[in-house]
């Protein structure tokens, strides 16, 4: 009798604590995206790299959510991605069936205060960020011949073929500016390759290309002598510094060549201003976000499908051209990115926005 | 090199290869058909597909598609006056008279050989010089590039009608329109007005369709009837094959043309159609034809325009410069494929290269081959009581243009040209001029900028600039003997024409509306008075020079002698005037501008299926049942090309209020 007792009063127990636990959420029962239709919304029109990049990665997340749902890829261009990301933020539900795609093209505004922007990215979290790289280089016409040689720019007229001065770009106008190079950004490129077509006309002197591109496309040229590598922009560490990006282990880091230019390592509100954007538009340049308010489990059900798809035979075989060789990151190290990725002090804001007004007539309080 | 190549076709002919062509073929060509919609569209419903292909048949699908569209756009080209893509506008001109003497099979068959040819003629010299392009290419530097732009606008001479000051003032007004946005030099904002979707400019197939399809569908409402008035004569395609074979050299030289402009990275190529078929009226003995249904006005631009995605090839996969949207799309295809474009694609990757090639022959043969089984069947269309046909004319245009950037100022923008446009032709302004204006005036402004930052002005002095300068200067003379008017009919600046008779006032319409050039030409000075110097400048000079040109044609409207060239109003001298059945001039701007409100109000989807009822029972007196039908029919066709390219519809103001499911939310 009492055994019996004893037993039921475990089972109704054990029944309890059964439910209370599934009331409280371990993520696999819950999410299940069975025959539902995800939306990965991308402030860019078709074709262009955050296109790319989501329709790499779409069909392996769709393989990998629980459920298997489809994942769509809706382009929503206009405003420089502000249009698309403006519309996500107040349109798009917390419950995982929505999912924006920004690129640095979608943080500098936002960074700079730029009166179109009408999301916050604060409000949002980050499902996985893919990050990447790039390597400057110059042409032998001059002087210089190696990094070694760097000093040899110091008082040159160096021009160099730029987006616009709140694009990209931005974060070499403000890493040469922060180094002391007289630099004349030519205007108006539609895109880095179109920048480096201009170098290799003989147009511009000083360029930089993202990793995958001057991989296949700059190599060549220094291996023919017609360019000169000068540093990359660096990765971030464990730690949150700039270090020697592991796929150019032979070419310093932006830190280390302003170093070797100037004697000191870098420091200061100008260099903090920099890193700022050099964080919006490299290591934290494309990220995927879910709506404000979106529960954990599924922000957690999202992590583990990016972080799965990584061992899939597709991924591996395509990275390469689609992320460089720079991997997909989630969870902690995604959130550390995103935060230092969406950060700027008011003050270097108001000294980045007051140069570019002074120096290039930008004007953002339209 | 030549193992490569037959290494390559090898590859290319199993089964797999070329069934997955023909699907990317097929697609194209109904892609082509849809007004408005092109190669943009065509690739991102195709791009889901490519996941776990291999990377020949992908190629040769996306390939396929691509080639494809500047063939089947002659359909609607030809038969309803509607430019199918950007790329065949041109071929409007004298293929829809063509179309309406019953000559359709013969301009749609004319047009499809010289695509063929063009196309093939692209794959051939894509293998001849793709080995050897990257440092012709590199030749071309920001001061060629703008004196390119500048060899573009001269074609403006040869198309601007029977008055030069309507052409310079059109063209002006599309230079300007399409400096609309932020300045290539600082960024600012230009004539945003307050307006978000200004902010990146007008897309050039909002332009495109408000320009030339708004004005067309309208025009053909009016008549009420069938497009073509009398019964079609014969198959008419051995007819179409000698109008091409007897003007081989001039689609040899077209073809050449389309091909080095779409190479050239940075041009685009949309204008190409328009060189080409300026080319044809300068060069061509008997001019006098043009714009009347001659041949030669339908084989110039369709030679031109398939032999441009061969040269486009070149610097996207050389460089990974896409030179045209429909070619970025491409080359995101390609990265999603695994393969990065560069020099590697001339040396361990010449296989693909060649196997991209071989692809692109292949699938121009399969196009104009399905497009001319196809003729005769599709040209029944121009049979058919044009009421009937208008609501799904209406719908595709729209929804073509809100392809642009899935904005409901993609809608109003089109309305607003529309009406433009319809003023346009009924006043005889050149819209070919507005458009070159505005496709070159980015290029124009950019390449110049650029050029004085990177050579000072002694750019001037460079022998490709120089070169392409004199090329310009005999254009524009050539341009100035042979001036077409809007609808390409040669004409003579000196001859005045038989002018109705009337009161001074039958004048009073199209004075207005050259005050209203006037305005927006002010508008636009004053808005770059704004801006700092370098934003400034371009918009400022070309509204200088388009009020000049105002200045000059003025006081001719006013007070020129009866039957004065500058002198046109269809409404008083057209064809239609004083014919029995033709309704309003505004007719069809109604209807169009009903479905713009009616999208604002409750979303696109619904407000097009109210659309089509009305029209049908109101407009074109269907009976009921043929309305639903064809609504249904309409409804399912646009929801099912929506669903493919995973769009979500424009939405209205009672969406805002109201949570509703796809397709109407």
């Amino acid at each position: 009798m009492t055994d019996f007792k004893m037993t039921r009063r475990k089972a109704l127990g054990m029944a309890l604590a059964t439910a209370g636990a599934m009331m409280t959420s371990p993520a696999w029962a819950e999410v299940d995206f069975s025959g539902k239709t995800i939306e990965w919304i991308i402030p860019f029109s078709a074709g262009g790299g955050s296109d790319t990049w989501a329709r790499f990665n779409a069909p392996l997340l769709s393989k990998y959510l629980p459920g298997q749902p489809t994942v769509v890829v809706v382009n929503e261009p206009g405003g420089g991605s502000t249009k698309g990301a403006n519309l996500f933020a107040v349109r798009a539900k917390p419950d995982g069936l929505t999912l924006l795609g920004t690129s640095g093209s979608t943080q500098f505004p936002y960074l700079l205060g730029d009166p179109r922007v009408k999301y916050e990215y604060k409000d949002w979290k980050i499902a996985m960020a893919a990050p990447t790289g790039g390597v400057v280089y110059t042409s032998p016409s001059t002087g210089v011949e190696a990094v070694a040689d760097l000093a040899k720019l110091k008082g040159q007229k160096l021009t160099y073929a730029s987006q616009g001065a709140t694009s990209l770009d931005l974060v070499p106008l403000l890493g040469f500016k922060l180094m002391g190079l007289d630099v004349q950004h030519v205007f108006g490129f539609k895109g880095r390759g179109d920048g480096r077509l201009a170098f290799e006309r003989g147009e511009t002197n000083i360029d930089y290309q993202t990793s995958s591109a001057y991989i296949k496309n700059v190599q060549p040229l220094v291996e023919a002598g017609q360019a000169v590598p000068l540093f990359s922009w660096g990765v971030l560490d464990e730690a949150g510094t700039i270090v020697r990006d592991p796929n150019f282990p032979d070419i310093p880091s932006f830190p280390e060549a302003y170093e070797m230019l100037t004697g000191m390592a870098p420091e200061g509100d100008d260099y903090d201003a920099f890193v700022a954007f050099f964080i919006a538009g490299f290591p934290a340049q494309k990220m995927a976000v879910l709506p404000k308010g979106t529960p954990d489990d599924i922000v957690a059900a999202f992590n583990a499908a990016f972080e799965t798809m990584k061992q899939d035979p597709e991924y591996l075989a395509n990275k390469q051209a689609v992320l460089g060789s720079y991997e997909q990151v989630t969870g902690g190290k995604a959130e550390g990115l995103f935060e230092m990725g969406t950060t700027i002090s008011t003050q270097n804001r108001k000294n980045v926005v007051d140069m570019l007004g002074a120096h290039y007539g930008v004007k953002l309080g339209e | 090199m030549a193992d490569t190549l037959l290494a390559a076709l090898s590859a290319l002919m199993t089964f797999d290869h070329l069934l997955y062509m023909l699907i990317g073929v097929t697609v194209g060509l109904v892609i082509g058909v849809i007004p408005g919609l092109g190669g943009i569209a065509g690739l991102s419903l195709l791009m889901p597909f490519l996941y776990g292909m291999d990377d020949i048949s992908a190629l040769a699908m996306l390939i396929g598609l691509v080639a494809v569209i500047p063939t089947s756009d002659t359909f609607s080209s030809v038969l309803m006056g509607i430019p199918g893509s950007s790329a065949s506008q041109a071929t409007v001109l004298d293929g829809f008279p063509l179309a309406r003497q019953g000559q359709a099979a013969r301009a749609l068959s004319a047009a499809f050989i010289s695509s063929m040819f063009g196309g093939i003629f692209g794959a051939v010299v894509l293998t001849g010089f793709v080995v050897v392009a990257r440092p012709l290419i590199l030749m071309f530097g920001s001061a060629e590039l703008f004196m390119l732009a500048l060899f573009g606008l001269s074609m403006v001479a040869v198309l601007a009608g029977r008055s030069l000051a309507k052409g310079l003032a059109a063209c002006a007004v599309g230079l300007l329109i399409g400096s609309i946005g932020g300045a290539p030099a600082t960024g600012e904002f230009r004539m945003t007005f307050g307006m978000g979707y200004l902010y990146d400019g007008i897309p050039l197939v909002v332009i495109g369709l408000g320009l030339f399809a708004v004005p067309e569908i309208s025009d053909l409402l009016r008549r009420n009837a069938s497009i073509s008035d009398r019964p079609p004569l014969g198959s008419g395609w051995a007819k179409g094959f000698r109008d091409w074979y007897s003007n081989i050299w001039l689609s040899i030289r077209c073809s050449g043309m389309g091909c080095m402009i779409g190479a050239i990275p940075g041009l685009g190529g949309s204008v190409v159609d328009w060189i080409a078929y300026g080319h044809a009226v300068q060069t061509c003995k008997n001019p006098e034809n043009f714009g009347k249904g001659d041949p030669r006005g339908v084989v110039a631009p369709e030679s031109a325009n398939n032999a441009m995605q061969g040269g486009a090839l070149l610097p996207t996969m050389l460089f990974g410069i896409p030179g045209s949207g429909s070619m970025a799309v491409f080359l995101g295809g390609m990265v999603l494929l695994g393969m990065e474009p560069g020099p590697a694609m001339v040396t361990t990757n010449l296989d693909v290269t060649y196997s991209v090639i071989w692809s692109l022959a292949l699938a121009n043969v399969m196009g104009a081959g399905i497009c001319l089984l196809l003729a005769i069947p599709i040209s029944r269309l121009t049979q058919i009581r044009f009421p009937l046909l208008a609501p799904f004319m209406i719908t595709l245009i729209c929804f073509a243009a809100f392809q642009a950037t899935r904005d409901i100022g993609d809608l109003l923008a089109l309305l607003s040209l529309g009406l433009l446009g319809i003023l346009m032709k009924r006043f005889a302004w050149p819209r070919p001029a507005m458009l070159i204006g505005f496709v070159l005036a980015p290029q124009s402004e950019t390449y110049l900028y650029q050029a004085v930052q990177f050579y000072d002005w002694s750019f001037v002095t460079r022998p490709g600039v120089i070169i392409i300068g004199v090329l310009t200067l005999a254009s524009v003379i050539f341009g100035i003997r042979k001036r077409v008017d809007d609808t390409g009919h040669v004409v003579s600046a000196s001859k005045d024409t038989d002018e109705h008779e009337g009161r001074w006032t039958s004048r009073a319409p199209q004075i207005i509306f050259a005050l209203m050039i006037v305005g927006l030409l002010i508008a636009g000075l004053k808005d770059a008075l704004d801006q700092s110097f370098l934003a400034a400048v371009f918009p400022a000079s070309v509204a200088v020079v388009g009020l000049a040109m105002a200045l000059w044609l003025l006081p001719e409207l006013i007070a020129g002698h009866r039957g004065h060239v500058s002198h046109y109003d269809s409404e008083l001298d057209g064809e239609t005037v004083g014919k029995a059945g033709i309704g309003g001039l505004w007719g069809g701007a109604f209807w169009i501008g009903g479905l713009v409100l009616a999208s604002a109000l409750i979303g696109f989807y619904l407000a097009m299926i109210l659309f089509f009822v009305a029209f049908l029972h109101v407009r074109a007196r269907a009976k009921p049942l043929q309305t639903l039908i064809m609504t249904a029919a309409a409804a399912a066709f646009i929801l099912l090309i929506a669903k493919m390219l995973s769009l979500n519809f424009p939405s209205g103001l009672a969406q805002s209020y109201l949570d509703l499911p796809w397709p109407f939310r």
